[in-house]
Protein backbone atom coordinates (compact mmCIF):
# COMPACT_ATOMS: atom_id res chain seq x y z
CA UNK A 1 0.00 0.00 0.00
CA UNK A 2 1.42 3.55 -0.65
CA UNK A 3 -0.24 5.55 2.23
CA UNK A 4 1.54 8.94 1.49
CA UNK A 5 0.58 8.68 -2.38
CA UNK A 6 4.32 8.95 -3.65
CA UNK A 7 6.19 8.62 -7.11
CA UNK A 8 9.57 8.29 -8.36
CA UNK A 9 9.27 12.14 -9.58
CA UNK A 10 11.14 13.91 -6.47
CA UNK A 11 14.56 15.34 -6.52
CA UNK A 12 15.67 16.08 -3.44
CA UNK A 13 14.51 15.95 0.19
CA UNK A 14 15.00 19.19 2.59
CA UNK A 15 14.85 19.74 6.23
CA UNK A 16 15.25 22.75 8.21
CA UNK A 17 15.12 22.24 11.80
CA UNK A 18 15.93 24.45 15.00
CA UNK A 19 15.73 24.17 19.12
CA UNK A 20 14.46 20.53 19.55
CA UNK A 21 15.52 19.34 16.35
CA UNK A 22 18.50 17.21 16.83
CA UNK A 23 17.27 14.11 17.94
CA UNK A 24 14.67 13.97 15.30
CA UNK A 25 16.86 14.29 13.10
CA UNK A 26 19.62 11.38 14.57
CA UNK A 27 16.29 9.09 14.19
CA UNK A 28 15.64 10.71 10.63
CA UNK A 29 19.38 9.84 9.66
CA UNK A 30 20.13 6.60 11.29
CA UNK A 31 17.24 4.88 10.04
CA UNK A 32 17.21 6.57 6.33
CA UNK A 33 17.36 3.40 3.69
CA UNK A 34 20.64 2.17 2.93
CA UNK A 35 21.52 3.67 -0.52
CA UNK A 36 18.54 6.24 -0.24
CA UNK A 37 17.87 7.53 -4.03
CA UNK A 38 18.25 11.58 -3.23
CA UNK A 39 20.11 13.92 -1.90
CA UNK A 40 19.27 15.32 1.53
CA UNK A 41 19.66 19.06 2.42
CA UNK A 42 19.73 20.18 6.14
CA UNK A 43 19.52 23.38 7.16
CA UNK A 44 19.33 23.37 10.72
CA UNK A 45 19.87 26.60 13.10
CA UNK A 46 23.60 25.77 14.82
CA UNK A 47 26.07 28.02 17.22
CA UNK A 48 27.83 30.81 14.79
CA UNK A 49 31.14 30.44 15.95
CA UNK A 50 31.51 26.93 16.01
CA UNK A 51 32.74 25.32 12.91
CA UNK A 52 33.61 21.51 13.60
CA UNK A 53 31.83 19.03 15.94
CA UNK A 54 28.20 19.28 14.69
CA UNK A 55 28.85 16.79 11.22
CA UNK A 56 31.24 15.01 13.06
CA UNK A 57 28.42 14.26 15.36
CA UNK A 58 25.69 13.73 13.27
CA UNK A 59 27.73 11.78 11.16
CA UNK A 60 27.97 9.09 14.35
CA UNK A 61 24.88 7.62 13.82
CA UNK A 62 23.82 8.46 9.96
CA UNK A 63 23.89 5.80 7.45
CA UNK A 64 25.36 8.31 5.54
CA UNK A 65 28.11 10.45 6.00
CA UNK A 66 27.24 14.13 6.10
CA UNK A 67 29.00 16.72 4.59
CA UNK A 68 28.85 20.41 4.85
CA UNK A 69 29.48 21.20 0.98
CA UNK A 70 32.21 23.75 -0.57
CA UNK A 71 30.40 26.71 -2.53
CA UNK A 72 29.89 25.60 -5.98
CA UNK A 73 29.66 22.17 -4.78
CA UNK A 74 27.73 19.56 -7.21
CA UNK A 75 24.55 17.90 -5.33
CA UNK A 76 24.63 14.14 -5.58
CA UNK A 77 22.09 11.16 -4.93
CA UNK A 78 22.31 10.02 -2.04
CA UNK A 79 24.50 12.89 -0.62
CA UNK A 80 23.57 14.03 2.88
CA UNK A 81 23.96 17.82 3.11
CA UNK A 82 23.74 20.09 6.20
CA UNK A 83 24.54 23.62 5.77
CA UNK A 84 27.94 25.06 6.95
CA UNK A 85 28.27 27.36 10.17
CA UNK A 86 27.68 31.39 9.32
CA UNK A 87 26.55 30.78 5.67
CA UNK A 88 23.82 30.73 4.27
CA UNK A 89 23.22 27.67 1.57
CA UNK A 90 21.20 27.84 -1.29
CA UNK A 91 20.62 25.75 -4.12
CA UNK A 92 20.97 26.70 -7.60
CA UNK A 93 19.55 26.02 -11.06
CA UNK A 94 21.84 23.01 -12.37
CA UNK A 95 22.27 21.00 -9.12
CA UNK A 96 25.09 22.74 -7.66
CA UNK A 97 24.97 24.53 -4.08
CA UNK A 98 25.99 28.23 -3.32
CA UNK A 99 27.03 29.45 -0.50
CA UNK A 100 26.36 32.91 0.88
CA UNK A 101 27.39 35.40 3.99
CA UNK A 102 24.46 37.47 3.43
CA UNK A 103 22.47 39.42 6.48
CA UNK A 104 21.16 36.87 8.66
CA UNK A 105 17.58 35.96 8.23
CA UNK A 106 15.21 35.35 10.99
CA UNK A 107 18.05 36.11 13.06
CA UNK A 108 19.80 32.80 11.51
CA UNK A 109 22.82 32.54 9.93
CA UNK A 110 22.17 29.96 7.50
CA UNK A 111 18.47 30.60 7.40
CA UNK A 112 15.99 27.74 6.72
CA UNK A 113 14.62 30.07 3.97
CA UNK A 114 16.93 31.05 2.25
CA UNK A 115 17.63 27.32 1.61
CA UNK A 116 14.34 25.89 1.18
CA UNK A 117 12.90 28.86 -1.22
CA UNK A 118 16.37 28.65 -3.29
CA UNK A 119 15.48 24.66 -3.59
CA UNK A 120 12.27 25.35 -4.27
CA UNK A 121 13.16 27.49 -7.04
CA UNK A 122 15.04 24.77 -8.64
CA UNK A 123 13.59 21.94 -8.22
CA UNK A 124 10.01 23.45 -7.84
CA UNK A 125 7.35 20.49 -7.74
CA UNK A 126 9.98 17.91 -7.10
CA UNK A 127 11.28 18.48 -3.81
CA UNK A 128 9.81 17.25 -0.45
CA UNK A 129 10.12 19.87 2.72
CA UNK A 130 10.14 18.73 6.03
CA UNK A 131 10.51 21.06 8.87
CA UNK A 132 11.19 20.12 12.66
CA UNK A 133 10.59 21.24 15.98
CA UNK A 134 12.52 24.90 16.71
CA UNK A 135 11.79 28.45 19.02
CA UNK A 136 11.49 31.11 15.73
CA UNK A 137 9.96 31.52 12.63
CA UNK A 138 12.51 30.58 10.01
CA UNK A 139 11.50 27.57 7.42
CA UNK A 140 7.69 29.10 7.72
CA UNK A 141 8.29 31.08 4.20
CA UNK A 142 10.24 28.64 2.45
CA UNK A 143 7.90 25.95 3.48
CA UNK A 144 5.44 28.17 1.93
CA UNK A 145 7.64 28.47 -1.48
CA UNK A 146 7.69 24.64 -1.83
CA UNK A 147 3.92 24.64 -1.52
CA UNK A 148 3.41 27.41 -4.35
CA UNK A 149 5.91 25.50 -6.71
CA UNK A 150 3.93 22.19 -6.37
CA UNK A 151 6.58 20.54 -3.42
CA UNK A 152 5.63 18.37 -1.12
CA UNK A 153 5.37 19.74 2.39
CA UNK A 154 5.83 18.07 5.55
CA UNK A 155 5.91 19.04 9.62
CA UNK A 156 6.20 17.64 12.99
CA UNK A 157 3.76 16.92 14.93
CA UNK A 158 3.46 20.20 17.05
CA UNK A 159 2.63 17.89 19.78
CA UNK A 160 5.44 16.12 19.64
CA UNK A 161 7.83 19.11 18.96
CA UNK A 162 10.07 19.76 22.03
CA UNK A 163 9.15 23.90 20.70
CA UNK A 164 6.55 24.14 18.22
CA UNK A 165 6.65 27.34 16.76
CA UNK A 166 8.62 26.49 13.84
CA UNK A 167 6.16 23.82 12.27
CA UNK A 168 3.16 26.12 13.72
CA UNK A 169 4.68 28.86 11.50
CA UNK A 170 4.70 27.15 8.22
CA UNK A 171 1.04 25.58 8.88
CA UNK A 172 -0.02 28.96 9.20
CA UNK A 173 1.61 30.31 6.04
CA UNK A 174 0.36 27.54 3.67
CA UNK A 175 -0.90 24.04 3.21
CA UNK A 176 0.63 21.16 4.74
CA UNK A 177 0.62 17.95 3.38
CA UNK A 178 0.93 15.77 6.25
CA UNK A 179 1.63 16.68 9.87
CA UNK A 180 3.39 13.57 11.49
CA UNK A 181 5.48 12.61 14.21
CA UNK A 182 9.03 11.67 13.59
CA UNK A 183 8.64 7.66 13.58
CA UNK A 184 5.81 8.12 10.37
CA UNK A 185 8.64 11.23 8.81
CA UNK A 186 10.80 8.14 8.91
CA UNK A 187 8.36 5.73 7.44
CA UNK A 188 7.37 7.94 4.53
CA UNK A 189 11.22 8.52 3.73
CA UNK A 190 11.51 4.75 3.33
CA UNK A 191 8.32 4.29 1.65
CA UNK A 192 9.82 6.92 -0.87
CA UNK A 193 13.00 5.35 -1.37
CA UNK A 194 10.78 2.04 -2.38
CA UNK A 195 9.56 4.21 -5.11
CA UNK A 196 12.87 3.78 -6.78
CA UNK A 197 13.95 0.77 -6.38
CA UNK B 1 13.40 37.29 2.35
CA UNK B 2 10.23 39.89 0.84
CA UNK B 3 7.20 37.08 -0.48
CA UNK B 4 7.68 38.57 -4.26
CA UNK B 5 9.54 36.98 -6.46
CA UNK B 6 11.02 38.46 -9.30
CA UNK B 7 11.85 36.42 -13.03
CA UNK B 8 15.19 35.96 -14.96
CA UNK B 9 13.79 37.92 -17.17
CA UNK B 10 13.54 41.12 -15.32
CA UNK B 11 17.28 40.50 -13.37
CA UNK B 12 18.83 40.26 -17.26
CA UNK B 13 17.15 43.65 -18.43
CA UNK B 14 18.78 45.27 -14.91
CA UNK B 15 21.98 44.14 -15.31
CA UNK B 16 21.88 44.88 -19.41
CA UNK B 17 21.26 48.75 -17.95
CA UNK B 18 23.98 48.62 -15.83
CA UNK B 19 26.38 47.14 -18.07
CA UNK B 20 25.66 49.45 -20.62
CA UNK B 21 25.19 52.56 -19.03
CA UNK B 22 27.94 52.10 -15.84
CA UNK B 23 30.23 48.95 -16.65
CA UNK B 24 29.36 47.07 -14.44
CA UNK B 25 29.03 43.30 -15.31
CA UNK B 26 26.89 41.17 -12.87
CA UNK B 27 25.52 38.50 -15.82
CA UNK B 28 28.01 36.16 -13.92
CA UNK B 29 26.84 36.53 -10.39
CA UNK B 30 25.86 33.42 -8.75
CA UNK B 31 22.00 33.68 -8.95
CA UNK B 32 20.72 32.78 -5.73
CA UNK B 33 22.19 35.55 -4.19
CA UNK B 34 21.80 37.67 -6.87
CA UNK B 35 18.21 37.42 -7.05
CA UNK B 36 18.24 37.95 -3.24
CA UNK B 37 19.77 41.30 -3.40
CA UNK B 38 17.57 42.73 -6.07
CA UNK B 39 14.64 41.92 -4.14
CA UNK B 40 16.38 43.40 -1.16
CA UNK B 41 17.02 46.69 -3.60
CA UNK B 42 13.41 46.73 -4.69
CA UNK B 43 11.95 46.58 -1.14
CA UNK B 44 13.92 48.55 0.84
CA UNK B 45 13.65 51.57 -1.85
CA UNK B 46 10.47 50.33 -2.13
CA UNK B 47 10.34 50.30 -6.09
CA UNK B 48 8.82 47.91 -8.79
CA UNK B 49 11.68 46.37 -11.35
CA UNK B 50 10.56 49.05 -14.11
CA UNK B 51 10.84 52.30 -11.38
CA UNK B 52 14.18 50.71 -10.60
CA UNK B 53 15.23 50.41 -14.24
CA UNK B 54 13.85 54.46 -14.48
CA UNK B 55 16.01 55.44 -11.53
CA UNK B 56 18.93 53.28 -12.76
CA UNK B 57 18.84 55.03 -15.87
CA UNK B 58 18.01 58.66 -15.12
CA UNK B 59 19.54 59.03 -11.75
CA UNK B 60 22.96 58.91 -12.28
CA UNK B 61 24.01 59.16 -8.65
CA UNK B 62 22.13 56.41 -7.47
CA UNK B 63 24.17 53.47 -9.44
CA UNK B 64 26.77 54.31 -5.84
CA UNK B 65 23.73 53.73 -3.50
CA UNK B 66 22.90 50.01 -5.88
CA UNK B 67 25.97 49.19 -5.81
CA UNK B 68 26.50 49.93 -1.78
CA UNK B 69 23.09 47.48 -1.39
CA UNK B 70 24.04 45.11 -4.19
CA UNK B 71 27.02 44.24 -3.08
CA UNK B 72 27.50 41.68 0.78
CA UNK B 73 28.96 44.23 2.75
CA UNK B 74 28.63 41.39 5.83
CA UNK B 75 32.35 41.29 7.53
CA UNK B 76 33.65 40.64 10.88
CA UNK B 77 37.02 40.90 12.29
CA UNK B 78 39.38 38.16 12.87
CA UNK B 79 36.49 35.94 10.94
CA UNK B 80 37.56 32.26 11.83
CA UNK B 81 40.66 33.00 13.91
CA UNK B 82 42.10 29.85 13.34
CA UNK B 83 42.89 31.41 9.74
CA UNK B 84 44.28 34.15 11.11
CA UNK B 85 46.73 32.02 13.72
CA UNK B 86 47.58 30.27 10.80
CA UNK B 87 48.33 33.43 9.05
CA UNK B 88 50.21 34.42 12.24
CA UNK B 89 51.95 30.99 12.69
CA UNK B 90 52.71 29.61 9.19
CA UNK B 91 52.01 31.74 6.26
CA UNK B 92 53.77 35.04 7.05
CA UNK B 93 56.17 33.72 8.86
CA UNK B 94 57.15 31.64 5.60
CA UNK B 95 57.21 34.97 3.31
CA UNK B 96 59.33 36.22 6.08
CA UNK B 97 62.20 33.82 5.60
CA UNK B 98 62.77 34.75 1.68
CA UNK B 99 61.83 38.67 2.11
CA UNK B 100 62.10 41.30 4.44
CA UNK B 101 59.47 43.47 2.96
CA UNK B 102 55.87 42.37 1.20
CA UNK B 103 53.27 43.43 -0.25
CA UNK B 104 49.35 41.66 0.60
CA UNK B 105 46.28 42.08 -1.97
CA UNK B 106 42.67 42.61 0.28
CA UNK B 107 40.38 41.87 -3.04
CA UNK B 108 36.71 43.10 -2.03
CA UNK B 109 37.69 43.76 0.96
CA UNK B 110 34.39 45.37 2.09
CA UNK B 111 34.17 47.76 5.63
CA UNK B 112 37.41 46.71 6.28
CA UNK B 113 37.40 44.63 8.85
CA UNK B 114 39.72 42.24 7.70
CA UNK B 115 42.41 44.61 6.61
CA UNK B 116 42.25 46.13 9.91
CA UNK B 117 42.23 42.34 11.57
CA UNK B 118 45.98 42.01 9.25
CA UNK B 119 47.39 45.11 10.44
CA UNK B 120 46.96 44.44 13.76
CA UNK B 121 48.12 41.10 13.44
CA UNK B 122 51.23 42.68 11.87
CA UNK B 123 51.91 45.11 14.48
CA UNK B 124 51.52 42.45 17.12
CA UNK B 125 54.47 40.64 14.86
CA UNK B 126 56.58 44.24 14.58
CA UNK B 127 56.14 44.36 10.86
CA UNK B 128 53.79 46.49 10.62
CA UNK B 129 55.95 48.72 9.05
CA UNK B 130 57.65 46.34 6.12
CA UNK B 131 54.40 45.11 5.03
CA UNK B 132 52.26 47.49 1.65
CA UNK B 133 48.80 46.31 1.97
CA UNK B 134 46.42 47.65 -0.39
CA UNK B 135 42.54 46.87 -0.09
CA UNK B 136 40.23 47.13 -2.91
CA UNK B 137 36.60 47.18 -3.58
CA UNK B 138 33.96 48.18 -6.27
CA UNK B 139 31.65 50.13 -3.91
CA UNK B 140 32.83 53.17 -3.20
CA UNK B 141 30.67 54.32 -0.17
CA UNK B 142 31.80 51.09 1.75
CA UNK B 143 35.46 51.91 0.95
CA UNK B 144 34.76 55.45 2.78
CA UNK B 145 33.58 53.25 5.35
CA UNK B 146 36.65 51.26 5.59
CA UNK B 147 38.85 54.19 5.02
CA UNK B 148 37.34 56.20 8.38
CA UNK B 149 38.34 52.65 10.81
CA UNK B 150 35.11 53.43 12.54
CA UNK B 151 32.69 50.24 13.45
CA UNK B 152 29.57 50.45 16.00
CA UNK B 153 30.49 49.21 18.78
CA UNK B 154 27.68 46.81 19.24
CA UNK B 155 30.10 44.62 16.51
CA UNK B 156 32.69 44.88 18.95
CA UNK B 157 31.63 41.87 21.07
CA UNK B 158 32.00 39.40 18.42
CA UNK B 159 34.96 40.79 17.59
CA UNK B 160 36.64 40.70 20.40
CA UNK B 161 35.37 37.17 20.83
CA UNK B 162 37.25 36.35 17.58
CA UNK B 163 40.39 38.12 18.85
CA UNK B 164 40.38 36.20 22.10
CA UNK B 165 40.54 32.86 20.38
CA UNK B 166 43.10 34.22 18.13
CA UNK B 167 45.09 35.08 21.38
CA UNK B 168 45.97 38.15 20.20
CA UNK B 169 48.69 39.90 22.33
CA UNK B 170 46.28 42.49 24.12
CA UNK B 171 42.75 43.45 24.33
CA UNK B 172 41.52 44.93 20.70
CA UNK B 173 40.46 47.46 22.87
CA UNK B 174 44.15 48.29 22.33
CA UNK B 175 43.41 49.52 19.09
CA UNK B 176 40.58 51.23 19.56
CA UNK B 177 38.71 54.25 20.76
CA UNK B 178 35.09 54.68 21.91
CA UNK B 179 32.87 57.76 20.49
CA UNK B 180 29.34 58.25 20.15
CA UNK B 181 28.67 54.51 20.07
CA UNK B 182 31.16 53.77 17.74
CA UNK B 183 34.41 51.90 17.62
CA UNK B 184 37.30 54.48 16.26
CA UNK B 185 40.41 52.43 15.20
CA UNK B 186 43.82 53.93 15.63
CA UNK B 187 44.62 55.51 12.06
CA UNK B 188 47.95 54.58 12.21
CA UNK B 189 47.14 50.98 11.76
CA UNK B 190 46.37 52.29 8.00
CA UNK B 191 49.96 54.25 7.53
CA UNK B 192 50.64 51.32 5.23
CA UNK B 193 47.40 50.54 3.92
CA UNK B 194 46.33 52.37 0.23
CA UNK B 195 42.42 51.83 -0.41
CA UNK B 196 41.42 51.85 -4.16
CA UNK B 197 38.27 51.59 -6.37
CA UNK B 198 39.14 48.03 -7.95
CA UNK B 199 36.33 45.81 -10.20
CA UNK B 200 37.29 41.92 -9.66
CA UNK B 201 35.21 41.08 -12.72
CA UNK B 202 35.95 44.34 -15.30
CA UNK B 203 39.36 45.35 -13.84
CA UNK B 204 42.58 44.94 -14.82
CA UNK B 205 45.72 43.46 -13.15
CA UNK B 206 47.46 45.79 -11.47
CA UNK B 207 50.40 44.90 -9.20
CA UNK B 208 52.20 41.98 -7.86
CA UNK B 209 51.51 40.34 -4.71
CA UNK B 210 53.06 37.86 -2.52
CA UNK B 211 49.90 37.19 -0.20
CA UNK B 212 46.05 37.51 -1.87
CA UNK B 213 43.41 37.53 0.60
CA UNK B 214 39.78 37.35 -0.92
CA UNK B 215 37.50 34.96 1.53
CA UNK B 216 34.02 34.82 0.97
CA UNK B 217 34.27 37.15 -2.21
CA UNK B 218 33.71 34.70 -4.76
CA UNK B 219 31.15 33.01 -3.78
CA UNK B 220 28.74 35.37 -5.19
CA UNK B 221 30.33 34.44 -8.62
CA UNK B 222 29.08 31.44 -11.03
CA UNK B 223 32.09 28.62 -11.86
CA UNK B 224 33.00 30.64 -15.29
CA UNK B 225 33.75 33.40 -13.41
CA UNK B 226 35.48 32.54 -10.52
CA UNK B 227 37.71 30.89 -12.99
CA UNK B 228 38.17 34.55 -14.92
CA UNK B 229 38.54 35.93 -11.91
CA UNK B 230 41.10 33.26 -10.29
CA UNK B 231 43.66 33.05 -13.37
CA UNK B 232 43.88 37.11 -12.39
CA UNK B 233 44.76 36.48 -8.91
CA UNK B 234 47.38 33.75 -10.08
CA UNK B 235 48.93 36.39 -12.42
CA UNK B 236 48.90 38.76 -9.53
CA UNK B 237 50.79 37.02 -7.19
CA UNK B 238 54.74 36.30 -7.59
CA UNK B 239 55.59 32.56 -7.53
CA UNK B 240 55.34 30.77 -4.51
CA UNK B 241 52.80 33.48 -3.37
CA UNK B 242 49.81 32.65 -1.70
CA UNK B 243 46.00 32.62 -2.10
CA UNK B 244 43.44 32.83 0.53
CA UNK B 245 39.85 31.97 0.27
CA UNK B 246 37.07 31.18 2.41
CA UNK B 247 37.08 28.20 4.76
CA UNK B 248 33.94 26.82 2.75
CA UNK B 249 35.35 27.73 -0.76
CA UNK B 250 37.70 25.33 -3.03
CA UNK B 251 39.90 25.25 -5.99
CA UNK B 252 38.78 21.92 -6.81
CA UNK B 253 36.48 22.58 -9.58
CA UNK B 254 38.60 25.53 -10.96
CA UNK B 255 40.76 25.45 -14.05
CA UNK B 256 43.59 26.70 -12.14
CA UNK B 257 44.19 24.26 -9.44
CA UNK B 258 46.92 22.76 -10.74
CA UNK B 259 48.97 25.74 -10.63
CA UNK B 260 48.40 25.90 -7.05
CA UNK B 261 49.02 23.87 -4.55
CA UNK B 262 47.19 23.57 -0.39
CA UNK B 263 48.59 24.91 2.45
CA UNK B 264 46.65 24.89 4.56
CA UNK B 265 43.21 22.92 4.07
CA UNK B 266 41.31 23.66 6.87
CA UNK B 267 41.90 26.99 6.36
CA UNK B 268 41.98 27.02 2.71
CA UNK B 269 45.36 28.62 2.19
CA UNK B 270 46.89 28.06 -1.37
CA UNK B 271 50.48 28.69 -3.01
CA UNK B 272 51.48 29.71 -6.58
CA UNK B 273 53.72 26.91 -7.71
CA UNK B 274 53.73 27.40 -11.37
CA UNK B 275 53.88 30.65 -13.35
Amino acid sequence: MNKYNLNNSYKAVVIGGSAGSFQGIVKILSQLPKGFPLPIIMCLHRLKHVRNGFVEALSLKSVIQVTEPYDKEPIRKGGVYLAPSNYHMSVELGNYFALSTEEMVNNSRPAIDITLGSAAFAYRDRLVGILLSGANRDGGLGMKYIKDKGGLTIVQDPGECMIDTMPRAAMALTKIDYVIAVDQIVEFLKELDKQYR
Amino acid sequence: MAVQDIDIADLRKITELVQNRYGYDFRNYAMSSFKRRMLRILELKNLSVENLLKKLNETPGFIDEFLDELTVNVTEMFRDPGFWRVMRDEIIPGILLNHKQFKIWHAGCSSGEEVFSMAILLKEMGILDDVTLIATDLDTNILDKAKSGSYPIKNMELNEKNYIRLEGKGSLKDYYKEENGRAVFDKSLMRNVSFRKHDLVTGEVFNKFDLILCRNVMIYFNQALQNEVLKKFHESLFKYGYLAIGSKESLIWCDIATKFIVVNNEEKVYKKIKD
